[in-house]
């Protein structure tokens, strides 16, 4: 939380491979470093909202004091099969194909 | 008689009329778009099967008497993240290269309910991410005025199409100012509605907390009608709002007197364009010469507006985008080993640089150890504007600025410098943080003879004020055809 | 001298709601169907796509709080938690982490020590992955979302369990509560209850926790009870051995008897939760939580008591009836059909429960309706059957679900109440057995046994005992 307060943020070399983890991306070396600055660049600019005093304010993710939108337990599709896989990269079937997924 | 220089609404009473068959306007558009694509690429995708074998069916529908509407037969450009059944949807990005939904989008099968034929997909900034529609995966779109200037974006390529007249009309979306940006940019008007109000379902999300579907037009009569028609309380979207009074071409009236309009101050200050602000303030005296009540005021947090919208904008889209994975749709790389190899590979050759920028700020300030000091911190930020607007609006009927510190830069100008590019934001995101609507409309050119776009920014709900002041300043000016518009 | 160790459980359970729809969209939750059948752009992760809340997920949730004694959170939402796998069509899945419907609640379970407490932390919603299918001859997983997207709540509890033992027990008494509430049928073997079981543990008498290992949907209850022995053992051993426990996720293979680690370094754990944009929050009203607490059925507690109390039973059998959901309401349909709760009880816990454990089937599996077990009561409480030939019509009931009445008219299986055409049958088997008539005059008691068997096998079982006996004694 440090680094956040002093207004210039340092974004290790690791912290670039984990958050490509994280985003499933894979940055060459020169893609990481330059990752790296823009996200430091970027932290450094958003850390003008600590200059806010916030603590009385309550985080607002919806707009509009909306609730209980629901629908009723009714079925309605017959057969969705075609349309899902109509876009499949790789389909053997009716089923979507990947890497094998068993652990290790 | 260029078909394509008339409003949607000028051309749907053709129409009606019989003056004009759908399949003649929807010709002229097609060859419009055959003779400007290659200086202007507003699309990405352009269906002339599929518009002409539309206009017959509208047609016959007028002739019936069964369409009566005043946007029926007549042809429009929808922005490339709308999905449309049977045409390719790309969202401008390689990772949908080859998607063909088996869905429409809920706000164009409005417009299709009201007699659209749709000319094709426009481009955009890829995944709506940008300001130029420079980032999109198929090349850039060219701005009207002047083609060695960018349209603005993300919504370039449908601002771009009705200011070369490829299209009387077009959709847009508009998370941080991508309707209203470029239409200041291509001298068009585009309307941002207040959250909820017209479906985001089949709406390729970015942000989706500020995702908005718009009207792009001529005019602002234009944009009231496509808005009304476009505007449904849709149950496949959970925050989808049921609108009491969404007959916005009521509000069409040219009186504004006893309004009360605000002007930032903090929208006329530093980084602000010497000839936009003439313009502008020369706008706000014509509504007070038509006898609204304007002055100025200071708003506040209007500079924390952006750190706080990249914040919460970031974060959703790159929870949004994870579906882009290489196993249901879109592209998958070619060579891979394993699972986890494959989603990296298809997702760093599918997504462009400033996807991929905004996906790690996203996943960062989402991930353990910061989600409170960035992502809450944005959203406690976003109440305090909230705040700040509601006090706003408790004093007047409406804001007015600026839609951008300058009118649009030279292709290339901007991408070097995210940052910077950013801050081209200012006037703009704080709008959709908040859920307002917004319109951008023309009231003016810079010395290059580019145009400027005015802002007006109602309070929640409160499109037709926006709708009222727009079209009553509009009253003083024709509309001015971009140079591409004439050929 | 080596240490005492104590374990310390917590388990995550995840039941599958009994919805006819998805969580968020209206595709039917059916099972059985090919691949990708019930799916449609939203359970798919289709772009565009939007959630909506199915109504019914919410009231089975609050029902489950309500009847384990949970706080329900009137103001409630869900938020997104991000991880990739193909399983998981968005790559995120909507679940609850900052405000789960229910918290704070805790069931009572009776073990050979006792009973006692087990804390409930929270239940969330949130929905199910789709299933991967492995090929047996590529390098390949095939992906089917039929079940990507069926309403889940996670249960989760507190550390609070010490063995095997508390674990089945607890397990056993949050089946039965939410059988008993129609809120799932809980199938382990159908998958439609796991468990992950978190386990730690520390020197008896020790306060603080040791490092816990989470392993992952275990299918049934005997796996769990092996998988508990197992970690507790080899976590015993590291511990032993000087070394640590590792905070992991473990996978117990049941077959082979041993678990082991998940990790990867493509498996971060950090799940990035933030509120769902595309969903509103929930708020149940005091009236609608009322309602949903007016609809709450009678629970297996009261309906043990109830039992006792208002037909009699012994505490034993009502203990055993209600059991199974299915038993209960067996049990209380025939009653209200017969009105003779002892026999119908008498039914269900002899030659039920004998029947199910010849067959290997659970109570669930029972397919035979109330009517024909009542009326089977009271053909023979009339005497119209005797007690062998309704346990031979039983058969048919649980087998078929026949008729009984239909049955005996067409077997010819009525008891034979003539007397006239008795007695003449009975002076024959007097006649053709003078050595037990003579044992019988001889103080022989148990000869008359003989006497009436012939009779009944004479009759093909189809006389009255009770006249045969009376019969019998007076010619002798």
């Amino acid at each position: 939380m440090e680094q956040i307060k002093t207004g210039k943020n340092v974004i290790l070399d690791q912290t670039i491979e984990y958050v490509g983890i994280l985003a499933k991306l894979e940055l060459s070396e020169e893609e990481k470093q330059a990752a790296k600055k823009d996200m430091e660049r970027m932290l450094d600019y958003i850390d003008k909202l600590n200059e806010l005093d916030t603590s009385q304010t309550e985080p607002m993710s919806h707009i509009f004091s909306v609730k209980n939108v629901f629908r009723e337990d009714v079925a309605e599709h017959v057969d969705g099969g075609e349309d899902t896989l109509a876009n499949a990269p790789e389909r053997k079937d009716r089923a979507f194909v990947v890497p094998k997924t068993v652990d290790q | 008689m260029n078909l394509l220089s008339l409003t949607a609404v000028e051309l749907g009473k053709k129409i009606k009329a019989g003056e004009v068959t759908v399949e003649e306007a929807t010709r002229a558009a097609l060859k419009a778009i055959e003779v400007k694509e290659e200086q202007v690429h507003s699309f990405v995708t352009v269906d002339q099967e599929g518009a002409l074998k539309r206009a017959k069916e509208v047609q016959k529908k007028i002739t019936e008497g069964a369409l009566t509407g005043p946007l029926a037969g007549v042809p429009v450009a929808i922005k490339d993240n709308l999905c449309t059944k049977g045409i390719l949807t790309t969202c401008s990005s390689k990772i949908l290269y080859n998607f063909i939904p088996t869905y429409t989008a809920e706000a164009v099968l409005n417009l299709e309910h009201a007699g659209a034929v749709i000319l094709g997909k426009t481009n955009m900034d890829e995944f709506a991410m940008g300001s130029t529609t420079e980032t999109s995966a198929y090349g850039v779109t060219r701005n009207p005025w002047n083609t060695e200037h960018v349209p603005g974006g993300s919504s370039g390529g449908s601002c771009a199409a009705v200011a070369a007249e490829e299209a009387c009309y077009a959709l847009g979306t508009d998370t941080g100012g991508s309707i209203r940006q470029p239409s200041s940019f291509c001298g068009v008007t585009g309307l941002k509605p207040t959250y909820g109000t017209v479906s985001r379902y089949g709406l390729i999300a970015y942000g989706s907390s500020l995702d908005q579907v718009g009207p792009i037009a001529k005019d602002v009569t234009d944009c009231a009608t496509i808005l009304e028609a476009i505007t449904s309380y849709d149950k496949k979207d959970s925050t989808s709002i049921e609108r009491k009074e969404a007959d916005f071409t009521s509000a069409l009236v040219d009186d504004v007197r006893g309004m009360k309009i605000g002007i930032p101050r903090d929208y006329l200050g530093e980084g602000l364009d010497s000839e936009v602000k003439e313009a502008i303030l020369a706008a706000a005296k014509i509504l007070e010469e038509k006898g609204a009540i304007v002055e100025q005021f200071d708003l506040s947090l209007v500079e924390y507006a952006i750190p706080a919208y990249y914040v919460i904008a970031a974060a959703e889209a790159s929870s949004n985008l994870e579906r882009f994975d290489g196993v249901k749709y879109g592209y998958r790389t070619k060579e891979y080993q394993g699972l986890h190899n494959m989603y990296k590979k298809s997702r760093s050759e599918g997504f462009g640089a400033e996807v991929k920028r905004r996906i790690m700020l996203g996943s960062f300030v989402l991930s353990s150890g910061y989600y409170d000091a960035y992502y809450l911190k944005a959203l406690r930020t976003k109440a305090l504007i909230k705040q700040a607007f509601d006090q706003a609006f408790a004093k007047y009927d409406i804001l007015l600025g600026p839609t951008a510190p300058t009118t649009a830069p030279k292709l290339g100008a901007s991408l070097s410098d995210p940052l910077k590019m950013y801050l081209g934001d200012i006037y703009t995101v704080s709008v959709n943080l908040a859920g307002l609507p917004g319109i951008s409309l023309p009231c003016g050119q810079d010395s290059k003879g580019l145009p400027i776009g005015l802002q007006l920014i109602g309070d929640c709900f409160q499109e037709k004020k926006i709708i009222r002041a727009a079209y009553a300043y509009e009253q003083s000016r024709i509309y001015q055809h971009s140079p591409l518009a004439d050929q | 001298m080596s240490k005492e160790y104590e374990t310390v459980i917590g388990l995550e359970v995840h039941v599958e709601l009994a919805t006819k729809t998805k969580i968020f969209c209206s595709c039917s939750t059916a099972f059985g169907s090919a691949p990708n059948t019930h799916t449609c752009p939203v359970c798919t992760g289709m772009p565009g796509s939007l959630p909506v809340l199915n109504k019914k997920v919410v009231e089975y949730a609050v029902a489950v709080g309500l009847a384990t004694g949970c706080q329900i959170n009137q103001y409630s939402k869900f938020d997104r938690k991000n991880y990739f796998y193909p399983d998981n069509p968005q790559n995120y899945q909507i679940s609850q982490l900052y405000l789960p419907i229910c918290h704070d609640g805790g069931i009572e379970i009776e073990t050979q020590a006792g009973s006692k407490t087990i804390g409930i932390h929270e239940i969330h919603m949130e929905e199910d992955a789709g299933k991967l299918v492995h090929d047996d001859w590529e390098e390949v997983s095939l992906v089917d979302y039929n079940r990507s997207g069926v309403p889940l709540i996670e249960i989760v509890s507190e550390p609070d369990m010490r063995s095997a033992e508390e674990v089945i027990a607890y397990l056993d008494k949050l089946r039965m509560i939410i059988q008993y509430l129609g809120a799932s049928d809980c199938k382990m073997q159908e998958g439609s209850m796991r468990a992950d079981v978190n386990l730690s543990v520390r020197e008896l008498g020790s306060k603080e926790f040791g490092t816990r290992t989470e392993m992952k949907n275990i299918g049934s209850f005997k796996a769990i009870a092996r998988a508990i022995e197992a970690e507790r053992a080899r976590q015993i051993d590291l511990l032993e051995s000087g070394e640590k426990v590792v905070q992991e996720t473990r996978r117990w293979n049941d077959e082979q008897g041993y678990s082991y680690a998940m990790r990867s370094k493509e498996d971060a754990q950090d799940y990035r939760y933030f509120p769902e944009p595309d969903l509103v929050p929930i708020e149940v009203s005091d009236q609608w939580l009322q309602e949903i607490r007016d609809r709450q059925p009678e629970l297996r507690d009261q309906k043990c008591r109830r039992y006792v109390d208002e037909f009699g039973l012994p505490a034993y059998d009502a203990q055993i009836l209600t059991s199974a959901k299915k038993l209960a309401d067996l049990f209380e349909e025939a009653v209200k059909l017969c009105d003779k709760p002892k026999k119908v009880s008498n039914w269900l816990m002899g030659e039920t429960m004998r029947l199910l454990k010849e067959h290997n089937m659970d109570p669930e599996d029972i397919t035979f309706s109330p009517v024909n077990l009542a009326k089977l009561i009271v053909l023979a409480d009339a005497g119209t059957i005797n007690g062998t030939v309704a346990k031979e019509v039983f058969e048919q009931i649980f087998a078929k679900d026949i008729d009984p009445e239909q049955y005996v008219e067409e077997k010819g299986l009525k008891t034979v109440n003539d007397e006239d055409a008795l007695r003449e049958t009975i002076v024959q088997i007097i006649e053709d057995n003078p050595k037990s008539v003579e044992d019988y005059h001889n103080g022989k008691e148990k000869a008359i046994g003989f006497l009436v068997g012939q009779t009944m096998k004479a009759m093909k079982g189809k006389a009255n005992p009770g006249m045969v006996n009376q019969i019998l004694k007076e010619l002798l």
